[in-house]
């Protein structure tokens, strides 16, 4: 029998390395598996390397990763939102090391990790110094930037409702990176708020097939209080 | 990033005596009133995501939001917060009959595709020959791109919603941008507090100015130089 579903979150997090490539869901707090991170910083791996959307919201969650000195390098598209205190005061003492790509880039060397296409051309970025050094090509009188693929040691996802096979859905703008961020890693972690029966979700509404989900964690906090 | 719709009381004085220049609001429904029925439009940060609260409900506008919302509607009222829909500012906002939520590859599939008739962006500076600048000042500025580049090269149209000037009165319409660029040669429209301007072969072509701001009056703050709409 499969059952994806864990009882605690040590077990969620065992096996985590340090030096991990760590993807975590979010466009500012929404989506972003607070619980989840929580338990990292209790796991303790160090050196991480965060890709995010963005750099954190006042003191919790990807903020407090931060904080406590877990992250070597963040990848985001951007840093400068609502009350990035945490990741300012570090960016600025240059105690944490940024790479800013754009989103719709990001989202796509994500996904082209987890459906196995090792690179890409894209049109974005061309004629700016986000695509200098990078290999451009014209297709059709048009230049492009190769963009490679970008996969995780480890996802950190927050879900509405998941089953025991790691079936997952999503609230609303929460949805965001999670289902991108789920199919591109090698371990990929859901925090959800309901558990739910087998065969209990609608088979035309699931936007991440458990196949993509190795541990799911019941974590039912209610609403988020900031965004 | 300055505080949504409401008027910053640094803002450099009106150019001319007797000017009323636009609000954050205004110039977020000066852009609203242009946007032809029927389009799906994608708003960004700053005074664009103000846009949603100016298309009235019986017009079908399709607003797209990088964060994976198709059919944005206004801000909610006080008792309808879904604290799970924000917009690219990260403020509550709701969602019309008819709209849908995708993930971020398709968010911005939607976006490269070609799909968006409109994007409607904010800027530092915008040149005449429609280059523009919004996500970097400098290298220890903290550059924040966001899905800036992947609008701008991929919605038929761009429009720029800003301030003509900045806080200390500098114009940000030039003739070539001195900021490091979201895309070369990709705007079109742009609505400031003082005036809407296409970008054209020309340069920057004024269509309205805000009330009592004569042309003249409005070149004096534009370094750009200025031309009458055919």
């Amino acid at each position: 029998m499969i059952n994806k579903i864990v009882q605690n979150m040590a077990e969620a997090m065992a096996g985590i390395r340090d030096d991990s490539l760590v993807l975590i869901g979010g466009f500012g707090s929404i989506g972003q598996p607070n619980a989840l991170i929580e338990g990292l910083i209790e796991q303790g791996a160090k050196d991480l390397t965060v890709v995010a959307n963005n750099a954190g919201v006042g003191h919790n969650g990807l903020a407090r990763l931060m904080e406590v000195g877990r992250v070597r390098k963040i990848i985001c598209s951007y840093p400068r939102t609502s009350d990035p205190v945490v990741f300012e005061e570090l960016y600025r003492a240059g105690r944490i090391e940024l790479e800013v790509m754009p989103q719709g880039t990001m989202a796509e060397r994500m996904r082209a990790a987890g459906a196995g296409i090792p690179a890409f051309y894209t049109p974005t970025s061309v004629g700016t110094l986000l695509a200098e050094g990078k290999e451009l090509r014209e297709f059709s009188g048009r230049q492009y930037v190769l963009e490679t693929a970008l996969a995780g040691d480890v996802a950190l996802i927050e879900a509405w409702e998941a089953d025991r096979w790691g079936n997952l859905t999503y609230r609303s703008s929460a949805r965001n990176f999670n289902p991108v961020m789920a199919m591109a890693a090698k371990l990929t972690i859901a925090q959800a708020q309901h558990i739910v029966d087998l065969g209990a979700l609608d088979p035309e509404k699931v936007p991440t097939p458990g196949i993509f989900v190795q541990r799911v964690v019941h974590v039912p906090y209610g609403e988020p209080t900031v965004t | 990033m300055e505080a949504d719709g409401k008027t910053d009381p640094r803002a450099a004085r009106p150019p001319q005596s007797g000017c009323r220049p636009w609000t954050r609001d205004q110039i977020a429904a000066n852009a609203a009133r242009d946007i032809p029925e029927g389009s799906y439009v994608n708003i960004g940060i700053g005074i664009p995501v103000l846009v949603a609260n100016h298309v009235p409900a019986e017009r079908e506008v399709i607003i797209h939001s990088e964060n994976g919302i198709l059919g944005m509607g206004p801000e909610p009222g006080p008792n309808e917060i879904n604290r799970w829909l924000i917009n690219a500012s990260k403020k509550y906002v709701t969602l019309r009959p008819g709209g849908a939520y995708m993930h971020h590859a398709d968010s911005f599939a939607i976006i490269r595709g070609g799909h968006l008739d409109l994007c409607i962006l904010g800027a530092f500076q915008l040149a005449e020959n429609g280059d523009f600048a919004n996500w970097s000042m400098s290298p220890t500025d903290m550059p924040s791109v966001g899905g800036a580049m992947d609008l701008a090269v991929g919605a038929k149209q761009v429009w720029v919603l800003m301030d003509h000037t900045t806080k200390s009165g500098e114009s940000k319409l030039v003739r070539r941008c001195t900021y490091p660029l979201t895309a070369p040669g990709a705007v079109t429209r742009v609505y400031t507090n003082l005036a809407v301007l296409d970008v054209t072969a020309k340069g920057f072509a004024v269509r309205e100015t805000a009330p009592g701001l004569a042309f003249e009056a409005l070149q004096k703050v534009t370094d750009a130089p200025l031309h009458r709409a055919a």
